[in-house]
């Protein structure tokens, strides 16, 4: 049930680049990532491709078909039309390297930024004891394969070169939300999701959830929950009046603001 | 990615970096031994050939085995150790199985102290999930996607520290000074730049050599660079006839043929079945599991509640025996339309603990077989998973036969005999990955300023190889050999294996060699996979040969070397001796020996009586 594909991939380095046409042959329950490869080893063996496991779990092969962030690895040509173009470019959001490659060395510049967990030391025997329920919520941020579609969606960075600087983008303030959520966690960290990250610039479109590979509910899981947080110590009148009588919220308890 | 601003048309200069310990590879075992690195005071470089967070790690599915006894009280090192050498089929070096035995449950801890969320037990432990050919629930899993938490705490572990980390960067060649190491040379792969390392110690830490086989579950990264690296610079691999197909890959559709569907639907519960609906299992017991496996349907449903009144269903034996059974039943013509067996966990478990205990699973068979796994049973059969051979190295310290070369993990040798279990990959790469990073850092820090020096005619000769592609005229391009090499490995040193066909194939890999010399890379040296795969397929080559040989010689068949013309487990000849291979004197092949096993002390043995 083969056919021949007709693609359109963009072709270039950072002087500029261009649309090439190809003709490529393609068969049943294959991926886009497939016919790439393809084009790679019969027509075109220098074309720059980033990939891994082609199973979805590395989140390597990011780009954009169609105009749509996706995986290329998880884009089956089945949802095409044999005769359809399929087009395929690179993430807009991060400088091109070369083809398909993109230089994602803001989300490595902002991993770097981010604070860490700090338990409390081990009980008496040794483990930790946590409950199944509590570290769900984490849980579901750490699905997260670092694919970087939601920092390429987030318009506050795509359209807006100038916010990189001050703006963390939605992979990194699961990280946030996931330190927050943590059944252990000694540390306050909402002045920093405010100050550092920058997460009050997000004003959550959830375009970012739309093309998260792994359907975790960036903005309502995530970043709606920790902008309440902040919002919460910054302007509840009730937690400020508990503050100036000295009754404290005792959700924060045991954490230490940092 | 780096920094480093080269167009791709120009020459460029060569960049350098002084480090003490450089470590190959960033994943479980080479982020674990660059952070034990880092904290023994070491200045650590971690290079790799992908991105942060995308090793092979992140594939890993069902857990970190670690004898922790959260669900099993009764379960300890010793049972954990016992089951790991069982598994091995008594080849393993018994210092790196008891070893890891130990320390794995510290590892696994450790994870956790680091940020790791593993799923909980009722108490609030850290739950561990049935395996293959471990006695007790023992592994500490999250979901079916341990990989991804083990290489995302490593790696934030790792950024926390402050570790340099070299993304996108190939190594291509190790630097000796006299019979020491003195550094690494390679070249950055988005720009095809050169960088040199002036390190004293390297740690190795690779991976496998999947990519060798056309069905694999391994990436593209998975080239047996590590191996190869080991060989010219004059260490020895031990074990490499020992190749695991993991019994459960998918075969449909054509284009995720060999990816892995985790042993943890066998753990929790799934089922193999033929066409004609037989639970064949029961037929492929073998002598040597026989006392502790079930041999009823009954007996083996009821293992799941209740572990000391009943023995293990056979869908939990080792990964070598199950794999046989499977290639054995399609070979029979019991196979799935697609050339597969069935995997059934629909009918045995309700959809809401399936998409609990196994999400990824359920999302890669809907998204890309249009399969739901919690109503259909899914179509599988053996992938070349794992190679259990590897670098030989000191127990203790991970140290090769090279002064101030190591090798952790996949691309290291003994630990998992002629067949690893599943689960101890994970606790593998933790265990010896940290004792690599403290002995290299000892080594390295003992030293003082009488360090080994990195030579300029081997810079000079290391640049001509890796650039030698560029100047062949008129060649093959190099996907088509391997594509052609993938071929042959899959056909004639697969998971059945004959002499002649060993014979065969090493006539075949010598033709592939030859091949190479003239083939020809189109383009220039700005991030082309063209030119990258031409100067993996060198490694990929040579690995290739060693296990050819090694299979060809071990005249047995035993754990993940099953020889059709010498079916038996032959213990007299064979139980006492591991295969060794080294560079051979044209430095383009490799020589085999025979050297004794590791004798284990009688206060070990008396686990086996």
């Amino acid at each position: 049930m083969g056919y021949d594909l007709k693609m359109r991939v963009w072709r270039g380095d950072t002087d500029g680049g261009e649309l090439v046409d190809y003709t490529v042959e393609v068969s049943e329950g294959e991926v886009v990532l497939d016919a790439l490869h393809r084009l790679q080893a019969t027509q075109s063996g220098d074309l720059a491709i980033r990939w891994n496991c082609k199973a979805g779990k590395c989140g390597s092969c990011s780009a954009e078909i169609n105009g749509r962030p996706k995986l290329l690895c998880m884009t089956r040509l089945s949802d095409f039309e044999p005769t359809e173009t399929i087009t395929v470019t690179p993430m807009r959001t991060f400088p091109v390297i070369r083809d398909l490659v993109t230089d994602v060395s803001y989300n490595y510049e902002k991993a770097k930024e981010l604070p860490y967990a700090q338990l409390p030391p081990r009980d008496a025997d040794g483990k930790r004891r946590m409950a199944q329920i509590d570290v769900e919520r984490g849980q579901e941020f750490r699905k997260c394969i670092e694919c970087f579609l939601c920092q390429n969606t987030c318009h506050v960075v795509r359209d807006h070169e100038d916010n990189k600087p001050a703006f963390a983008g939605p992979r990194f303030f699961l990280r946030y939300a996931e330190l927050d959520m943590h059944p252990l966690d000694t540390h306050d960290r909402r002045a920093l999701a405010q100050g550092a990250a920058g997460i009050g610039m997000c004003n959550i479109t959830k375009c970012c959830t739309e093309v998260c590979p792994e359907g975790i509910k960036i903005t309502d899981n995530a970043i709606i929950p920790m902008k309440e947080r902040v919002v919460d110590r910054k302007y509840d009148p009730l937690v400020w009046l508990g503050n100036k009588i000295g009754i404290r919220n005792k959700d924060n308890d045991g954490r230490t603001e940092v | 990615m780096t920094g480093n601003e080269m167009s791709g048309a120009s020459e460029g200069g060569m960049e350098r970096h002084q480090y003490d310990v450089v470590v190959v590879g960033a994943g479980g075992a080479g982020l674990r031994a660059a952070i034990a690195a880092h904290e023994a005071g070491a200045r650590t470089a971690v290079v790799c050939k992908s991105l942060l967070g995308k090793a092979h790690t992140v594939m890993a599915e069902g857990g970190i085995a670690a004898a922790m006894g959260n669900r099993w009280p009764e379960d300890n090192w010793e049972v954990h150790f016992r089951d790991t050498m069982r598994g091995g089929k008594m080849l393993n070096n018994w210092r790196m199985a008891q070893l890891h035995a130990q320390e794995a449950p510290e590892r696994v801890q450790e994870l956790e102290d680091w940020g790791a969320l593993f799923d909980r037990t009722e108490d609030g432990l850290i739950s561990q999930r049935d395996f293959g050919g471990h006695k007790y629930a023992r592994l500490a899993h999250v979901g079916d996607r341990t990989g991804l938490e083990m290489i995302r705490t490593l790696q934030q572990r790792t950024v926390q520290l402050g570790i340099d980390v070299f993304m996108e960067c190939t190594v291509t060649e190790l630097l000796k000074d006299g019979e020491r190491i003195s550094g690494a040379f390679g070249y950055w792969r988005e720009t095809g730049r050169f960088i040199t390392f002036d390190a004293p110690t390297v740690i190795l830490a690779t991976g496998g050599i999947g990519k060798s086989f056309k069905v694999t579950s391994n990436s593209w990264e998975y080239t047996g660079d590590g191996h190869a690296l080991a060989l010219r610079a004059g260490a020895a691999l031990i074990n490499m006839e020992f190749v695991q197909f993991h019994p459960t890959g998918m075969v449909w559709p054509p284009s995720v043929k060999g990816l892995l569907v985790t042993e943890s639907v066998r753990g929790d519960g799934g089922i193999l079945r033929n066409s004609e609906g037989k639970r064949f299992m029961f037929d492929y017991i073998p002598e040597f599991f026989r006392s502790e496996t079930a041999d009823t349907e009954e007996e083996a449903d009821r293992w799941y509640d209740d572990k000391k009144n009943n023995r293990r269903p056979p869908e939990l034996l080792p990964r070598d025996e199950v794999a046989r059974a499977i290639n054995s039943e399609i070979k029979a013509g019991r196979g799935t339309p697609h050339g597969g067996i069935y995997l059934d966990i629909a009918s045995r478990r309700t959809p809401e603990f399936i998409r609990k205990r196994l999400p990824s699973m359920y999302h890669q068979f809907k998204e890309l077989a249009d399969v739901d796994i919690t109503q259909e049973p899914m179509e599988i059969g053996p992938t070349c998973h794992y190679v259990m051979g590897g670098v030989e190295v000191d127990a203790d310290t991970q140290e090769s036969a090279v002064t101030g070369l190591y090798a952790v993990g996949e691309c290291s040798g003994g630990m998992h005999g002629s067949n690893r279990l599943g689960g101890n990959s994970l606790g593998d790469l933790l265990v010896f990955g940290k004792r690599a990073g403290e002995a290299a850092s000892a080594y390295a820090a003992g030293l003082g300023a009488a360090r080994p020096a990195i030579r300029d005619e081997d810079l000079k000769a290391a640049q001509a190889s890796a650039l030698a592609p560029f100047e062949v005229e008129g060649g093959e391009n190099p996907y088509t050999i391997q594509q052609d090499l993938q071929q042959s490995m899959n056909d004639l040193v697969g998971i059945i294996r004959t002499g002649a066909e060993l014979e065969e194939s090493l006539r075949e890999i010598e033709a592939f060699k030859e091949r190479a010399r003239t083939m020809v890379v189109e383009g220039h040296r700005q991030y082309n996979p063209g030119w990258h795969l031409s100067i993996d397929l060198r490694n990929m080559l040579l690995v290739s040969e060693a296990i050819a040989k090694a299979a060809l010689a071990r005249e047995e068949s035993r754990g993940g070397h099953t020889r059709d013309d010498f079916p038996k487990t032959d213990n007299e000849v064979w139980g006492t001796k591991n295969l060794v291979v080294t560079l051979d004197a044209g430095g383009t092949g490799v020589d085999l020996h025979e050297k004794p096993l590791p004798v284990m002390p009688d206060e070990l043995k008396k686990y086996f009586d």
